[in-house]
Formats: structure tokens, C-alpha cells, sequence
């Protein structure tokens, strides 16, 4: 399934884009980190949290085509 | 109500008087309501402004930091000639000027898990304005235990979040990121920058909750992360529930707050048996001429500069030129800006080089 994911911050830093349509063979979220981490060694480091379709999802939640996930890490600064 | 108006203000206010949802009930319960704003830095500068101009009648300011030349490119509220002067005092000496109706309480101290309980107490409303995860935590939990809404902004680079936690029932912190930071993924401060408008533009929005969140007026940004991208100018929205585990571990009896080691909980401090000193023990052994070393770990065009003799300058990233300098028989105080990277630099020291001599200046020598 095609999943269209956005990336913060230094998620976005990790993977070098602010966005992209992914090839997804997986079933849930937990199936997504682990196929991110693949593609993106550096997202080990991080710490981050998902959303679906604009709401915080845990790593049990099954994704369907076309959902928009969003990788959101905590910010320090201020 | 406590919050009557006199004549001169009113007349300071009439845009506020002339607006439905404000009037003068609303302009009253702004001068009823006690503010705490975190940190007086890129995100406490224009909340205390606005809150400030607003005319919310009691604003606290915490902040243990001095005011720093290169804080000016971001924090509004200081000038030139602020350098160096703790940044609550010199707040509050820009802020009086902005507006002679408001009470502030200037609490030039660290917030710390010993007197956040006692200080929250004193306020409605929580503004989070800091600059490292510790303490983004201990303000969360203490907000959660002390139940007071608290009003989160954060940054980084060129992004930003806004959110409203421990809202009637809303989600906090722990909600959200429920796992702490990864040991050692927190940057080192001297490196990340800051696009200047950037806390401008999020603290502004914190400041917009505390004033709807007091006029009890639209909806407050409870249950919903706010994300700002400034270099494509966009907003994205992102639903947060309450998690309700998350909230019961803070309650609970066994969650023993005072007693919490925030720097080990975010991963800046990984080992939990490195000795520390405050800067006034550091000082004493300045004054006693005790025989120790001091390794500043920090880049050289960090101020303040410590002139002893007994100062070894080691930046972080080149630290492991400078091993053979340091002593491994006398005492030896491994310092920074505020006590995050000497803490990382004592850890790398003591797993590679076996060094057991080693203590962290806590805080940091800003306070010099």
C-alpha cells in the first residue's frame, strides 16, 4: 500500500526530506518504524512520536492505503 | 471580584473594553489572574510582553540565566546593556516600564523538583517557556500534581509546537511523548540554532492560550498539537488524546517527585554516581586555594571565560586532544554553560580513559 508520510524537525533532518509517498508491505505502525529505521539509520537515535490521519496513534494501529502518517519528535529549545 | 478596574485603566485597555468577548469582565479576570512564565528567553520574552501589555495583574518570572549577547538576536525584551544581568531582573525592569498596573514576582532561581510544587501553587496558569527536556518533564508532572494548565511552546531551527496540557481533563506531556529522549540524542546547546522570529511567532500563540484560557473565550489549544513550519509558512494540526496511565503515574503515591533525577530520566546524564558542585562551592575552593583542575569543555568565544591558572579549555568535540592534559590524580571540575555537556564529557571520559577524579559544575558557570 502507498502511505503518505511527513517528517518533522530532526526527522526530517534523519531522512532528508520534509515528506514522501512510501511503498508500505507492512500491517501496522510498529511494521512502518521498522522499515523506516531500514531506510533511515539515523531515525535509531531519535526519539519521535506517530500520528495517523492527524491523531497520535499507538504502534498496534493498522494502516490502510493513502494514510498520511506523521513522524513529531519532542523539541528542546526555547 | 478582586480585579476592579481603575479609571486609568480602563482608558489603557479600551481596545480590550471594546471587544464583546473582553469588556470589562473580561479585562477584570486578566487582572485576577497570577501567570507563571518558565524561562525568560525566545519563548518567555514576547509571552511576558504580551501578557504584560494585556494587563494580566500578576506575572511571575523564573529564570536562573543571565542575559547573554547572543540571546539579543532572539529575546526581545533585553538590550545590549542588559548583558549579563540575570534575565527575571532585567525583565522585569523592561516590563514595568511597558505597563506600571501589573505586579511581577521575579524568582531569579532554577526551577528545580524542590521548589516547583511551592512556586505553581501561587499561580493559575503555567507557562512553559524552557530551553531542555529535564525540565520540560518536571514541569509537566509538576503541573500535573499541582493541577494547572500549562501552556507549551517549543522550538527547534525553524519549527515549532504550541499546545495547551492539563486543560479540564486534556492530555499533558507524558501524553504526547510518553518516552524520554534517547541517552545522548540531546544536541549540544552552542550548536543548534535558531531562526530569530521563529519564538516570536510561537511564543505570541502561547501567550493568545493564556489569554483565552483566562477569558475563558473560544477554544483553548487543549488535545491538539499545533506545529509551524516557518520556511514554507504552514500549519499542521495533530489530535492528542489523554492518556490516562500516563496521568495516574505522575498521581501516583509511589511517584515520588522530589526525589526524581530529571537529567537521568532525559538521558543528559547517564551514569547516575558522577559527584557534582554548585558554583559557590566552586568558588570556595577558588577562595581556599584548593588544589584542583578545571576543564572547560566549552567553544571559545563562550562568555563568561574563567581566568585561572588552573584552566585547561578543552572543547567538547575535541576532547580527546586533551586527554593527556587532564589530571587523573588531583580533583577535577569539568565545566560548560550550564552543566549538560560537561556531564556528556565526564561520561566520555570516565568509559574511554578510566578517569575516576572527575566532578560536573551543576548549572554551569553562566552564572559566574
Amino acid at each position: 500500500m502507498i502511505l503518505k508520510l511527513k517528517y518533522f524537525g530532526m526527522i526530517a533532518e534523519a531522512t532528508n526530506k520534509d515528506e514522501e509517498s512510501f511503498d508500505f508491505n507492512g500491517i501496522s505502525i510498529a511494521d512502518l518504524e521498522q522499515a523506516l529505521k531500514t531506510n533511515y539509520s539515523k531515525l535509531e537515535q531519535l526519539n519521535y512520536s506517530f500520528a495517523v490521519n492527524q491523531t497520535m496513534a499507538d504502534q498496534n494501529m493498522e494502516l490502510k492505503e493513502n494514510d498520511e502518517i506523521a513522524l513529531l519528535p519532542p523539541f528542546a529549545g526555547g | 471580584m478582586q480585579g476592579k478596574l481603575t479609571n486609568s485603566e480602563k482608558h489603557r485597555y479600551s481596545r480590550h473594553l471594546s471587544l464583546d468577548k473582553v469588556g470589562l469582565s473580561g479585562q477584570e479576570k486578566l487582572k485576577a489572574a497570577k501567570v507563571l512564565v518558565i524561562g525568560a528567553g525566545g519563548l518567555g520574552c514576547p509571552v511576558l510582553q504580551y501578557l504584560t501589555a494585556a494587563g494580566v495583574g500578576t506575572i511571575g518570572i523564573i529564570d536562573f540565566d543571565s542575559v547573554d549577547e547572543t540571546n539579543l538576536q532572539r529575546q526581545i525584551l533585553f538590550t545590549t546593556a542588559d548583558i549579563g544581568i540575570n534575565k527575571a531582573v532585567a525583565a522585569e525592569q523592561r516590563l514595568k516600564q511597558l505597563n506600571p498596573f501589573v505586579e511581577f514576582n521575579v524568582h531569579s532561581e532554577k526551577l528545580t523538583n524542590h521548589n516547583a510544587l511551592e512556586l505553581f501553587s501561587n499561580y493559575d496558569i503555567i507557562v512553559d517557556g524552557t530551553d531542555n527536556f529535564s525540565t520540560r518533564y518536571l514541569v509537566n508532572d509538576a503541573s500535573i500534581i499541582s493541577n494547572k494548565p500549562l501552556v507549551y511552546g517549543a522550538i527547534y531551527k525553524f519549527e515549532g509546537q504550541v499546545t495547551v496540557f492539563n486543560y479540564k481533563a486534556g492530555p499533558s506531556y507524558r501524553c504526547l511523548f510518553p518516552e524520554p529522549p534517547k541517552a545522548g540524542s540531546v544536541p549540544n546547546c552552542s550548536d543548534v540554532g535558531v531562526i530569530g522570529v521563529l519564538p516570536g511567532i510561537i511564543g505570541s500563540q502561547q501567550a493568545n492560550e493564556v489569554l483565552k484560557i483566562i477569558l475563558e473565550i473560544g477554544q483553548p489549544l487543549s488535545g491538539k498539537l499545533l506545529t509551524y513550519n516557518s520556511l514554507n509558512s504552514s500549519f499542521f494540526t495533530v489530535n492528542v488524546n489523554r492518556s490516562e496511565s500516563q496521568i495516574e503515574k505522575v498521581l501516583d503515591k509511589n511517584f515520588n517527585f522530589e526525589q526524581i533525577d530529571y537529567d537521568f530520566f532525559c538521558g543528559i546524564k547517564q551514569d547516575k554516581n558522577i559527584q557534582e558542585i554548585t558554583i559557590d562551592e566552586l568558588k570556595e575552593w577558588y577562595q581556599n586555594t584548593t588544589d584542583f583542575q578545571l576543564v572547560d569543555v566549552r567553544e571559545e568565544w563562550e562568555r563568561p571565560r574563567i581566568k585561572k591558572e588552573n584552566v585547561i579549555i578543552a572543547p567538547l568535540d575535541e576532547l580527546d586532544e586533551f586527554v593527556t592534559k587532564i589530571s587523573k590524580d588531583k580533583k577535577v571540575v569539568i565545566i560548560c554553560q550550564h552543566g549538560i555537556r560537561s556531564l556528556s564529557a565526564i561520561e566520555t571520559l570516565k568509559r574511554e580513559y578510566n578517569f575516576n577524579n572527575l566532578i560536573n559544575l551543576q548549572g554551569g558557570i553562566v552564572n559566574w
